[in-house]
């Protein structure tokens, strides 16, 4: 592709690529998510690329395997636009059936179609389906019209537009829309974006960064990985923003190796906008230069934290510093660095084409916009939502996750990743937001909601957090090093039978001295497990340490009792 | 591979990573599946080309999880151990899986088939409990499952 001199030259090269497209044309999208590698779709794309030459049908329909369409408990997953006819469980023998009865003759094939759980009938269009009907797919909802790999998609959906529009207004303008907008951190910290790029910009250094947090480490969370996979340039073209708007002109996406596909992508959209000069020397003619490096993580969990993520790209040992002197002064090479999660960078360009006062009438009074969650665990419909901030958790689980599966009951939701909180039922009307999840001592973290069933000991998860995060804690300083081995110790000890009266207090005390003298984020939230579960599920605990018994069923305090 | 070879496969990714100090993750990660774990020989010629302490490369190479300095087996297993998969039940896969290969996470198997090792989470959560034996991902798993699962592997 030659190299785009002019915001005028973009716009022709959209016009020309819109035009040559028939909206009329059938196209059958297949989700190639990683969830729906899992499930088989790669065999199931070729056999439609095969089929469709067998019965010569070229000419009537395209076939384009997307990014994550979010609803990853159905997959494979087939829609055919433009009616929107919404197929899932999808396997290679059905698809010469598809082209010939859904393709050729207009018929639907009943047999795929989502069945609706509550009344019992099937749902044809994918907009229907109650999964995607309440939610707000601002961010995720190019994933599922575009493939992930042809620059020429993102651009027929109006992609680099916001960019165009950036590098027309002054960088100053550009932070102050995103402040008025109310852009809080996705990652995880939730602090408010424009804040941050408007010290980078003001601080004093000739070299500045951006880098893309790409590490997604929470277990449980992978809105990140299907954003990269499934939309790479909606973050770039934040990124480009973003490195404009600071006066950076290197950026870096520090990306999680176990994501192999998420990495590949993020390569190819690099080189496309390379090749197309949207990144480079002089930007759409706008004098502006920016590149991006792409460095794999080494799967280490604390490489999420932002010092742990630069010293690890300077080829240090990924540990955190403290944070007396902000990275936005003082980061990567000791240069002025602004760090901003994937999601975060997406959010970007669609403030700038929509404006701030848009996007401020979405989400709750110090939550502005949507948030992409993770919906797993024992929940009927597993998979990625996007919606709007001050949605009630009974609505994430029930109305859009189809509720507690085996007819089980709902016991308590996890969020915020490992040193998140558990949040009991009573607690189901909480409106989600950045500041209502502190209050219920949980967070939103990057936003991994695990759903749990009555099947779940809380003892036994509070180990499985403090374990995990003993595991990954760095070393570096000894609250989070020596109090997390203790506090596995005593949490093992209660589930295997060895609980004695005073752990509980013994925990608080530990958790109090973690979260007042632990050097970085990892160490002071990682009590947040412990303490939620006692709170909300003291009497657990109690049966554990005083009965030796297990209420769900999990623990195994027999081989202690025989003793 | 012989010493030799062992250096002219870090000079490769030395080289194809221009010895930039700031890569030392990616080169190590390049050398890693090329050689399929990290000997000596490879970290001194990293600590040469890239003009740091080899004590440093050493504490990148021990620090991070991906990296290994002992050889591994012919399928790397990975259990995904994320909260999803925990909740659906993977510890009782990592047990069968222990319990079958006669091998403790981390380790590799006598004859050099299997290596076994967590995952923190693959984002394949609506399959859990998920093993990726390779690249192949097996969702769903059961202990009993994975018995001829891994039957499948040589």
């Amino acid at each position: 592709m030659a190299k785009l001199k002019s915001v005028g030259e973009l716009e022709a090269l959209r016009k020309s690529i819109t035009g040559k497209r028939d909206p009329k044309k059938a196209v059958i999208t297949v989700c190639n998510g990683t969830g729906c590698h899992a499930h088989g779709c790669k065999a199931v794309t070729a056999a439609f690329q095969d089929e469709v030459k067998k019965q010569k049908l070229q000419n009537t329909v395209d076939i384009r395997a997307t990014g994550c369409h979010g609803f990853c408990e159905r997959g494979p997953l087939v829609v055919i636009k433009p009616k929107d006819i919404f197929y899932q469980r999808v396997r290679v023998k059905d698809v010469p059936e598809i082209l010939t009865e859904t393709i050729g003759k207009g018929n639907v094939i009943e047999r795929m179609l989502y069945t609706d759980r509550a009344p019992g009938k099937k749902i044809t269009c994918e907009s229907d389906v109650p999964f995607y009907k309440l939610q707000k797919r601002l961010v995720f909802g190019n994933n599922g019209l575009i493939d992930p790999t042809s620059i020429e998609d993102y651009l027929a959906v109006g992609g680099y537009a916001a960019l165009a529009k950036a590098l027309k207004m002054k960088p100053e303008a550009i932070i102050d829309e995103v402040k008025k907008a109310g852009l809080r951190g996705r990652g995880g910290g939730g602090f408010p974006t424009g804040n941050k790029w408007e010290s980078t910009r003001k601080a004093k250094g000739k070299t500045k960064y951006v880098i893309c947090n790409a590490d997604e480490g929470d277990p449980g969370a992978y809105m990140d990985r299907s954003l990269v996979e499934g939309n790479p340039h909606s973050f770039l073209e934040g990124m480009i923003i973003g490195a404009y708007a600071i006066g950076a002109n290197q950026g870096y996406i520090y990306i999680r190796n176990e994501y192999p596909l998420a990495v590949r992508h993020v390569h190819i959209a690099i080189e496309q906008a390379e090749a197309s000069g949207l990144l480079g020397k002089n930007i759409l003619g706008s004098g502006f230069n920016f590149d991006i490096k792409v460095q794999r993580g080494g799967g280490a969990f604390i490489c999420g934290e932002s010092t742990a993520l630069m010293a690890s790209l300077e080829g240090r040992v990924g540990e955190p510093r403290a944070k007396y002197i902000h990275t936005s002064d003082q980061g990567l090479w000791g240069q002025p660095t602004n760090l901003n999660n994937v999601e975060t960078w997406a959010n970007v360009p669609l403030i700038i084409n929509n404006g701030a006062d848009w996007y401020r009438q979405i989400g709750t009074k110090n939550s502005k916009g949507t948030k992409i969650f993770s919906l797993v665990g024992n929940i009927t419909n597993t998979g990625l939502v996007e919606v709007p901030m001050g949605i009630t958790l009974r609505e994430i689980i029930y109305d859009l996750g189809g509720g507690i599966p085996k007819g089980r009951k709902f016991k308590a939701v996890q969020t915020g990743g490992p040193s998140g909180g558990v949040i009991p039922e009573s607690l189901l009307d909480l409106p989600v937001d950045f500041d209502e999840l502190v209050k219920v001592g949980s967070m939103m973290g990057s936003g991994g909601m695990i759903v749990m069933d009555d099947k779940t000991c809380m003892v036994n998860i509070a180990n499985y957090f403090v374990s995990f995060l003993e595991g990954e804690s760095c070393g570096k300083c000894v609250p989070c090093r020596e109090g997390l081995q203790q506090m596995k110790y005593i949490l093992t000890g209660i589930t295997e039978g060895r609980g004695k009266k005073g752990d509980i207090e013994l925990l608080e005390e530990l958790s109090a001295v973690l979260v007042d003298a632990a050097l970085c984020a990892l160490g002071q939230q990682a009590p947040n497990p412990v303490l939620s579960t006692i709170k909300y599920f003291r009497d657990e605990y109690e049966a554990h340490i005083n009965d030796k018994q297990c209420p769900a069923g999990v623990c195994n305090l027999e081989a202690v009792k025989v003793k | 591979m012989s010493p030799k070879e062992l250096k002219s496969k870090a000079k490769q990714a030395l080289q194809k990573h221009q010895h930039d100090k700031s890569l030392l993750v990616d080169i190590l990660q390049d050398i890693q599946s090329e050689v399929g774990y990290l000997p000596k020989e490879v970290l001194q010629e990293t600590s040469k080309g890239l003009g740091v302490p080899l004590s440093r490369v050493y504490s990148v190479a021990t620090f991070f999880k991906a990296f290994s300095l002992t050889p591994r087996g012919r399928h790397l297993i990975n259990v995904c151990m994320g909260t999803a998969c925990h909740v659906r039940g993977a510890v009782k896969v990592m047990e069968k899986i222990e319990q079958e290969l006669k091998v403790k996470r981390g380790e590799t198997t006598k004859d050099l088939k299997f290596t076994l090792e967590t995952v923190n989470c693959v984002g394949a959560c609506a399959l859990g409990p998920m093993v990726i034996i390779g690249e192949d991902y097996h969702g769903e798993m059961t202990p009993e499952g994975i018995v001829s699962v891994l039957k499948d592997y040589n």
